[in-house]
């Protein structure tokens, strides 16, 4: 059985902590240095299938500003994440937005939306 | 515009907006809050990225997704008037605030209580003298921000970052996201001065290297940057001839530092920390004038908005409890004093009075630590309070909270230690 063991730090809070993880055959064990269970749920994701938030900017028509700042909804595969970003190039919305509107649904077929994270007034 | 306001607020970024929602919590009838830009929000609304709100709101949101939040509490509120465009001019011992706007012209105001929530701004080339040309391509990292984020332009398409600062990092993700090619982010500390999980998830994640103890010697290029020298530094930070390497760009993005907005507080003559570069506050954050209050970044440069929305919450109470005569009675005044290891602590001193609360210590360390650490306060001579650490840098501002019943009992000076082992 191979057993080895992780160093990384945790990203889903400004504390970022260091993480220690036991991995046996390609599976996660043991988590220890995490201080809440994000911790150990980040270690566990991101050493078989990691994943990152996105947030970029979409252009936006007719709003008082010419571009409106988005966020993905959940998650996305991180190997997936600067495709995404580079297919919210092309894409555009007509005032008034919402916070929280879908800007591009299902993005890349990945099953996660886009929306936005601002509102924007027409003008 | 001559009414009589209970609180003027000065700023309507994440701290004055959070400053005026606890004023009119605390009984102020009449809170104005001015802002110089186009819209409330203040800097958060170009910080597209996430990570803000865990503390404050309990979950995750983008800059413009907080500062939304901030606004939307506040903005139908009858007793809290906004102002944008509106530009402070100067702010009186008397309370009176001079500001214009292109809309109203210039303004007198005045307040029973004012609170200043100006934030901060960045460091440029000049405060931290880089030699060489001075072609066109030579950004702060924050005004590239706007660029990219709000205004719709790209600075350039080769880019180095001096400085790796929470501001850095992030815009080494952001250009990359939009296609630009980051080449390195050099750092003149042997240690990065952003959070960790930024080096992760903005640097790691697209491979752009680190340099730490790495500085740039020289900007080259006549109408727009060519590239730059970059050479190691030594313990001074002073660059050690023979090292010096190439690197090719046409920007040059810096995140240098950020340094509070008190032109406004020095224009008034308040008491200034050397250190925090802001004015001296007590636990109420009330400035050295009776009657002023300041929060958030123009006190001292935070790294994160759920601190600034903590303090402005503070400040705001008890500007509030000022203009409806409820505040004072402080029998005594304790300074708050830094020892080992600590380089700032705000507030830096204590006026206590019959009343007494529970009072948050914000704090920044002077090196990185790690270990077994010991946070200690100590009054008179006599530990009241510790707190073991496992961690400590500079760039993440340590809090402790001390009891109300601690608080209440203190009668000497207070110094706050961090030290190592037990």
């Amino acid at each position: 059985m191979a057993t080895e063991t992780k160093v990384l730090n945790c990203i889903n809070c400004p504390l970022s902590c260091e993480l220690t993880a036991t991995v046996e055959d390609g599976v996660v064990t043991n988590v220890t240095g995490n201080f809440c269970p994000r911790g150990a749920q980040y270690a566990k994701e991101e050493l078989t299938a990691p994943t990152r938030m996105l947030t970029s900017t979409v252009r936006v028509k007719g709003g008082r500003l010419p571009l409106i700042p988005v966020v993905s909804a959940k998650k996305l595969p991180k190997g997936r994440v600067v495709e995404c970003a580079e297919a919210l190039r092309s894409v555009s919305v007509a005032a008034p937005v919402h916070v929280g509107d879908v800007v591009a649904a299902n993005i890349l077929g990945l099953g996660v939306d886009i929306v936005a994270s601002r509102d924007m007034e027409a003008v | 515009m001559s009414e009589l306001y209970d609180v003027i607020i000065v700023g309507g970024g994440p701290a004055g907006l959070t400053a005026a929602l606890s004023a009119q919590q605390n009984g102020a009838k009449k809170i104005l809050v001015l802002e110089r830009d186009r819209e409330p929000g203040g800097i958060l609304q170009q910080c597209v990225h996430n990570g803000f709100g865990l503390h404050h709101f309990k979950e995750e949101l983008t800059g413009p997704g907080y500062a939304q939040r901030c606004y939307d509490l506040v903005k139908d509120l009858p007793e809290v008037e906004i102002l944008v465009d509106t530009m402070v001019l100067e702010v009186r011992k008397d309370k009176t605030v001079r500001a214009v706007s292109p809309t109203r012209g210039v303004m007198e105001l005045h307040g029973k209580s004012v609170v200043l929530t100006m934030g901060c701004r960045e460091r440029t080339r000049g405060a931290i003298r880089i030699p060489g040309t001075r072609p066109a391509g030579v950004y702060t990292a924050g005004a590239a921000q706007r660029m990219v984020n709000m205004e719709g332009y790209i600075p350039g398409r080769k880019i180095v970052i001096l400085g790796s600062g929470d501001i850095g990092l992030i815009m080494a993700r952001r250009m990359s996201l939009e296609g630009c090619k980051v080449q390195a982010v050099l750092e003149i500390c042997p240690f990065s001065n952003g959070l960790t999980r930024n080096i992760v998830q903005c640097l790691n994640d697209y491979d752009i290297p680190l340099h730490l103890s790495h500085t740039i010697v020289a900007i080259h290029g006549k109408d727009r940057v060519t590239g730059v020298t970059v050479a190691k530094v030594d313990e001074k930070s002073r660059p050690i001839p023979g090292t010096e390497f190439e690197i090719d760009c046409d920007t040059v993005l810096l995140s240098v530092g950020l340094i509070p907005e008190n032109e406004l507080s020095r224009g008034l003559g308040l008491q200034m920390h050397p250190l925090t570069s802001g004015p001296i506050v007590d636990q109420r954050r009330e400035t050295s004038e009776p009657g002023i209050f300041a929060a958030g970044n123009v006190v001292h440069v935070h790294d994160l908005v759920d601190f600034v929305s903590d303090e402005a919450e503070i400040a705001g109470k008890f500007a509030a409890k000022a203009a409806l005569g409820a505040g004072g009675g402080a029998a005594r005044d304790l300074a708050v004093t830094t020892g080992e290891n600590i380089r700032t602590c705000v507030p830096q001193h204590l006026r206590l009075g019959a009343e007494t609360e529970s009072v948050r210590l914000f704090m920044r360390v002077t090196q990185p630590l790690r270990g077994k650490l010991k946070l200690k306060v100590e009054s008179g001579g006599e530990e009241v309070f510790s707190k073991p650490l496992m961690i400590a840098k500079p760039s993440e501002m340590i809090a402790v909270d001390l009891p109300e019943a601690k608080v209440g009992a203190l009668t000497s000076d207070l110094t706050v230690s961090l030290t190592e082992g037990n």
